[in-house]
């Protein structure tokens, strides 16, 4: 089989238009607006670039934001995945309830959100007058609405999939006396994963653009609780159109790396475990 | 009604429609874009101008007006909004007009009285009723345990204010080696940077945050509106900035609009007997003092003011040096 087959045999018609039709909208709505971002950019010159890519505060901020959305999907797919465990596993009172409560993060505008959890989590709010330590205003705070924004993404890329699961292969493995522990890690992790690395990537870039609902809960401090996104609008407010899109642009670089490996990494699970 | 009436009615109605519309668009409408605390102040104003050109020319206005931070509001109008007048918080982001889009002329600020701001306010500090760390003036504010809520000045123009109100302060100690380790301190003591001025009286009021929030006059005064006067206390420092917010008309969407008239006067209508009085009781200091309410002018306070143009070198200078890549401010957070 070649590798790079233009078109596969369909029962239905209509490859061209398709095709046609699919590279014209992928350009106006997502190639054309990010490649003027490239070239806003590029109008300032590599060293210029980098200059403003190696200054400490750029420099901490991208960490920030990466790391961050990181842990934050991270902590997102490990009770994302127990979430949507229950709800499909199990009936109980209140189920479609909650399963409608999580795609309010979804549905809510992300300044709302922004302002609930700064509401929140302030030294004066519920949770933040009981905890010891500060949340709000803190990189902790940060890391909370990056994580409230994000389960979504997760439980519902698992949803579908857990209640596809055969659940004979389950039985089967209890029957022929493997241990729980040998049937969750050997026969239902390995059919999730591949759509837990896509609950992850999908958190994880929702998280890193994220300005909204971060932005009132951040200190806003540079080198602390600076997230890169409010990096881009403080150049902006400056007039700095060119800085602007070059911050842009390193962010746009890494998160294109980072979602390509998640995705190498989902195709080399698919094939080993020979499901897709 | 049978089904032809049905549908005469509907197609008169869908003739109808745009007709009103036009009536609507006859009328002459004014944009104005300026900066947040002002809301209050032009809401009144507004329904003034409205009054008075109807009694001078018999023509209907509307004014809209769209409020935001200084210079976002500045980037949408380089960006097209397309704005009759600009009233801006600072100088600086009606230049950036100027210069983006060459719709002003370069002098602009020559135009109109008093450096074309018909208003003028300062920074002050707002402390908890009681004034329980007891912050008499800016040294108090560097103390150790002292909390200072004022939003950042690379997007906020009142934070600018701020800033150099503060610089002004530390220069007075010794020069501007002392005002950078001042300035140092005091943003040592600041937990939060909100991007706007209304982001930090936010924070400050409502979430309980820091013992001092820097801030407007004019947003201080009106806090005690909003919250009520048992919470807060107004502290005047020994030293601040004269805050000067200048009015413009964008002359290149006017002449567009066919508008000029109307924008002329609305501006100069600020300078006069009814624009201070409105001023004053929204809690700006009004250029002309005389013209406005004896009671509202008597509620500001006399202290010492540093200016921009003569202390500072002008906004080109002072933003460049402070607020630029690099500058004195970023200076502070760099790791040493």
């Amino acid at each position: 089989m070649s590798q790079f087959r233009f078109r596969s045999p369909s029962a239905l018609p209509g490859f061209g238009i398709a095709y046609g039709f699919t590279w014209i909208w992928l350009s106006v709505i997502v190639l054309i607006p990010l490649g003027a971002v490239v070239l806003w950019a590029a109008s300032l010159g590599p060293a210029q670039i980098y200059a403003i890519a190696s200054r400490p505060q750029t420099f901490a901020a991208l960490r920030l934001s990466f790391g961050l959305s990181l842990a934050a999907a991270a902590l997102n797919a490990v009770f994302g995945l127990i979430v949507a465990w229950v709800l499909t596993r199990y009936s109980f009172p209140g189920r479609r309830l909650l399963d409608a409560a999580v795609d309010l993060p979804f549905a809510l505008p992300t300044a709302v959100a922004g302002i609930a959890l700064a509401a929140i989590y302030a030294p004066n709010g519920w949770v933040g007058s009981l905890v010891p330590f500060r949340i709000a205003y803190t990189p902790l705070g940060i890391f909370v609405a990056l994580v409230f924004i994000g389960l979504p993404f997760v439980v519902r890329t698992l949803q579908p999939v857990l209640a596809d699961v055969d659940r004979e292969l389950e039985e089967a493995s209890a029957t022929l006396g493997a241990r729980r522990a040998t049937t969750v890690f050997r026969i239902v992790l390995p059919t999730l994963v591949p759509p837990l690395l896509t609950g992850f990537a999908l958190a994880f870039a929702r998280a890193v653009g994220e300005y909204g609902s971060v932005i009132f809960i951040a200190g806003n401090i540079p080198g602390v609780s600076e997230i890169a996104p409010l990096l881009i609008i403080t150049r902006l407010e400056q007039f700095d159109y060119a800085g602007a899109t070059a911050v842009a642009t390193i962010m746009l670089a890494l998160s294109f790396v980072v979602l390509l490996i998640v995705n190498l990494t989902e195709a080399w699970t698919r094939r080993r475990l020979g499901r897709g | 009604m049978n089904r032809r009436t049905a549908i005469a009615f509907l197609a008169a109605l869908s003739f109808a429609a745009p007709v009103c519309a036009g009536q609507a668009v006859a009328q002459t409408r004014l944009t104005n874009v300026s900066y947040d605390p002002t809301r209050e102040l032009y809401k009144d104003f507004n329904a003034a101008f409205e009054k008075s050109w109807k009694a001078e020319t018999g023509e209907d206005v509307r004014v809209q007006a769209s409020h935001g931070g200084s210079g976002k509001q500045a980037r949408s109008v380089i960006d097209g909004l397309n704005a009759d007048v600009v009233t801006l918080a600072l100088a600086a982001d009606i230049d950036a007009i100027a210069s983006a889009t060459g719709k002003i002329p370069a002098d602009w600020q020559k135009r109109l009285p008093h450096n074309s701001s018909p208003y003028t306010s300062t920074i002050v500090f707002l402390v908890r009723k009681g004034n329980p760390k007891g912050i008499k003036d800016w040294g108090d504010l560097v103390k150790p345990g002292v909390q200072v809520i004022t939003p950042n000045p690379k997007t906020s123009g009142g934070a600018r204010w701020n800033y150099l109100a503060a610089w002004a302060y530390g220069r007075q100690q010794g020069g501007d080696d002392k005002a950078k380790e001042y300035i140092s301190a005091l943003f040592k003591n600041v937990p939060v940077l909100d991007s706007g001025a209304r982001g930090s009286t936010t924070t400050f009021a409502q979430r309980g945050l820091g013992d001092v929030l820097l801030a407007w006059e004019n947003e201080a005064f009106l806090s005690f509106k909003e919250f009520g006067e048992d919470k807060f206390e107004i502290v005047y420092p020994s030293i601040s900035i004269l805050a000067e917010p200048p009015v413009t008309v964008v002359d290149g969407n006017v002449d567009k609009n066919g508008t000029r008239k109307a924008a002329e006067a609305y501006l100069n209508l600020l300078y006069s007997k009814e624009g201070q009085t409105i001023a004053a009781r929204n809690f700006y200091r009004p250029v002309s003092p005389e013209l406005a309410d004896k009671a509202d002018v008597a509620r500001f306070k006399d202290l010492k003011l540093v200016t921009i143009d003569a202390d500072f070198g002008g906004w080109k200078k002072a933003q460049a040096e402070h607020f630029g890549d690099g500058g004195t401010f970023d200076q502070i957070y760099q790791p040493k």
